[in-house]
């Protein structure tokens, strides 16, 4: 009998770390092998399940950084260290990290979308010589929405970061949208660079739009897509667009494809 | 090896195969059908070579035998889980070429696509025989012919309703001495080699020609029409989407099952994200990515075959009278005109006259 694919298993949530108040991350014990990018059906039995990234993986632990939205992340908010939360995967490619050595690199993320991001800041954080540079747009809609305060202020002292927020004022962000800040970024002196964006869908488009007017070269663009997803594995058919499976041939993809899938 | 055998004896071998196997044909549910006095065909578990119904076009597909509607894929106690369990007994499916081309789509998508197997569906397929039927010359609506689906060879039996005979040839060496004593005849199953609906498919080579057709005003027309209800995908043989639900079935909550349901991209909320942002906003748009998943992209993906098998199913069930192959060839004239550089009107196009007016 072949394995089971559809099979979730339990795994202990070791640690809650509250992010806003409608987001944390749950630190989970495992030692699956996960790739930056990669995501796990998680589930609780008799609630539901649904795709969720990694946010941060280490020795023994993966995170998965969860916003509030419904039925099942409801009542995974209900849960505690100790508990038990039912996953499987990793599914899904990866950032193409090795084609991001020795290069430039620039991360423009929004709200959530900087959880799927996050592992790979952090590796090029511990490993900032593998790197030529990198650059980090943050943005997220207002103070109560910010993620990761740790690690963005880590950042800060290796990369070269701007943080904004959509209207407020406070110190150390910038005001305005994501794209509104890529002009900034100096495409014109870098001559090998990867740009990823990732973030809601319309944030994904414009970014996109903006990095192709300050000269950025299409190939050079990568995103992440979210889609409905309900098995992860190329059997339920929510994630299809045209001849494309997203939980499979993604979610991450090169500009030069995603730029094509027409939903 | 071919034999004619009397009802009376082929119901005779039906009950000994029903010893091994689950035996399923289209059946007649009186007074079920969708108009008053009229009656629902459908498949069932068959006691009597008499329940099958032959000359008719059943409304719903075989695949729910392998692939139902509503299925438990595991049961959850307080923190066990145990996965479903299926009968011992091996299947025998009454089913006619198109059907039997359409599951080969069905194992693509769940044996093949992504290089895994779903056991669910595996578990119960592996145990499946065809008996073929016989078409006479069709009915109105299939368009197998124009899908190269009229044909196969993948059944163990092939049957033909003859008056108070039946003709069988049996392909499968399991199934020979079952018919050891019965009347040898010439008979192989003759295939329709013509239907009165036919489609031509559209040639789509480009990316350029992709991006117009996504534009094609014809996608409009259906915003008003179909109701998004989604019961061509209900019966039809190739659509395999599904919801995964949990259920619990006790007030305390204590013990419960996650059950997949089949879906259909027609529904509203088939793309709907956390947030309600959705992909696919109008009846139009999932017109649109049905129609080109049926007879453009699955081909893209897996090279071989189209997924539509042109059952006809899909227009017959349609409350709005959607037929689904003039929609294609509706798409193919629109092509054709997109080719010659003609002037076809693009979603752009129409709204901008909306706002002219
Ligand atoms: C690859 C991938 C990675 C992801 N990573 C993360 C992550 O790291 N963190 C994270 O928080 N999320 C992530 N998501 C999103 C997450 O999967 C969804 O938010 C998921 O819906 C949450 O499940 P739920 O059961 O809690 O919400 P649901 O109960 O499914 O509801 C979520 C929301 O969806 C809408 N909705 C659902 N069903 C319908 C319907 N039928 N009609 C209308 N609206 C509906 C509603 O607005 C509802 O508020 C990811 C998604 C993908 C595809
Ligand atoms: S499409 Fe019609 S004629 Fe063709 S195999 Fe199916 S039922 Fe028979
Ligand atoms: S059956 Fe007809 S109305 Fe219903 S979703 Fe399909 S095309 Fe639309
Ligand atoms: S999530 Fe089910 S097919 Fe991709």
């Amino acid at each position: 009998m072949s394995e089971n694919i559809m099979l979730p298993h339990p795994y202990k949530i070791i640690d809650i770390i509250p992010e806003t108040e409608d987001v944390y991350t749950f630190r989970v014990e495992t030692n699956a092998k996960v790739k930056s990018g990669q995501f796990f059906q998680v589930s609780i039995p008799k609630i539901g399940e649904a795709p969720i990234s990694v946010s941060c993986m280490g020795e023994n632990w993966i995170e998965l950084t969860i916003r509030k939205v419904g039925k099942l992340t409801n009542e995974i908010f209900n849960l505690k260290p100790g508990d038990k939360i039912f996953m499987r995967g990793p599914y899904g490619n990866s950032f193409p990290i090795e084609e991001f050595k020795s290069k430039h690199l620039v991360v423009i993320a929004g709200g959530t979308g900087v959880a799927p991001v996050r592992s790979l800041l952090k590796y090029f954080y511990e490993n900032p010589n593998e790197i030529k540079s990198l650059h980090f747009i943050a943005g997220f809609r207002d103070e109560k929405n910010i993620l990761f305060k740790e690690d963005l202020k880590n950042f800060r002292t290796r990369f070269n970061t701007i943080y904004t927020l959509d209207r407020d004022k406070i110190e150390g962000f910038e005001v305005g949208l994501v794209t509104e800040h890529i002009k900034k970024i100096p495409f014109d002196s870098f001559e090998d660079y990867n740009v990823v964006i990732v973030g809601p869908h319309v944030m994904m488009h414009f970014a996109a739009l903006e990095c192709l007017k300050n000269g950025v070269n299409e190939e050079k663009i990568w995103v992440s897509f979210e889609r409905r997803m309900s098995c992860g594995v190329g059997k339920c058919g929510h994630c299809k667009i045209n001849e494309v499976y997203v939980c499979l041939e993604g979610p991450v993809f090169n500009y030069t494809k995603a730029k094509n899938l027409l939903d | 090896m071919s034999y004619c055998v009397s009802t009376k004896r082929m119901d005779e071998i039906l009950k000994a195969l029903q010893k091994d196997y689950k035996i399923y044909a289209p059946v007649r549910f009186e007074k079920r059908g969708r108009y008053s006095d009229t009656d629902l065909i459908r498949y069932a578990e068959i006691n009597s070579i008499e329940d099958v119904v032959y000359d008719e076009k059943s409304h719903f597909s075989p695949k729910e035998v392998i692939y139902p509607i509503t299925q438990a894929l595991f049961y959850f106690t307080e923190d066990e889980y145990r996965e479903s369990k299926v009968d011992d007994k091996k299947i025998l499916i009454f089913a006619r070429a198109c059907d039997i081309n359409g599951f080969r789509r069905l194992d693509t998508i769940f044996l093949k696509n992504g290089g895994v197997e779903d056991i669910y569906y595996k578990r119960l397929r592996e145990k499946v025989k065809f008996i073929l039927m016989e078409c006479k010359e069709g009915w109105d609506s299939c368009f197998c012919v124009s899908m190269g689906s009229n044909k196969t060879d993948n059944y163990s039996l092939a049957v033909r309703f003859d008056g108070d005979n039946i003709l069988v040839e049996v392909k499968d060496h399991e199934f020979i001495n079952l018919f050891a004593n019965e009347k040898e005849v010439e008979f192989t199953p003759q295939f329709v080699t013509s239907n009165p609906t036919k489609v031509n498919i559209p040639e789509i080579d480009s990316q350029e020609l992709l991006e117009k057709i996504y534009n094609l005003e014809m996608w409009e027309s259906y915003n008003s029409r179909c109701i998004s209800c989604g019961a061509c995908s209900a019966v039809c043989i190739t659509c395999s989407c599904f919801n995964t639900l949990d259920i619990i079935y006790t007030e305390n909550g204590r013990v419960g099952e996650r059950r997949r349901v089949q879906t259909s991209c027609m529904h509203e909320d088939f793309t709907t994200m956390a947030g309600g942002w959705s992909f696919r906003k109008t009846a139009g748009e999932r017109m649109r990515f049905r129609t080109l998943h049926k007879i453009y992209d699955y081909k893209l993906r897996f090279k071989e075959e189209h997924m539509c098998v042109g059952c006809g199913r899909c227009e017959e069930r349609c409350p709005k009278l959607i037929s689904f192959s003039s929609t294609i060839n509706r798409l193919y004239d629109e092509v054709e005109k997109l080719k010659k550089g003609e002037v076809s009107r693009t979603r752009e196009q129409a709204s901008s006259t909306e706002e002219g007016k």
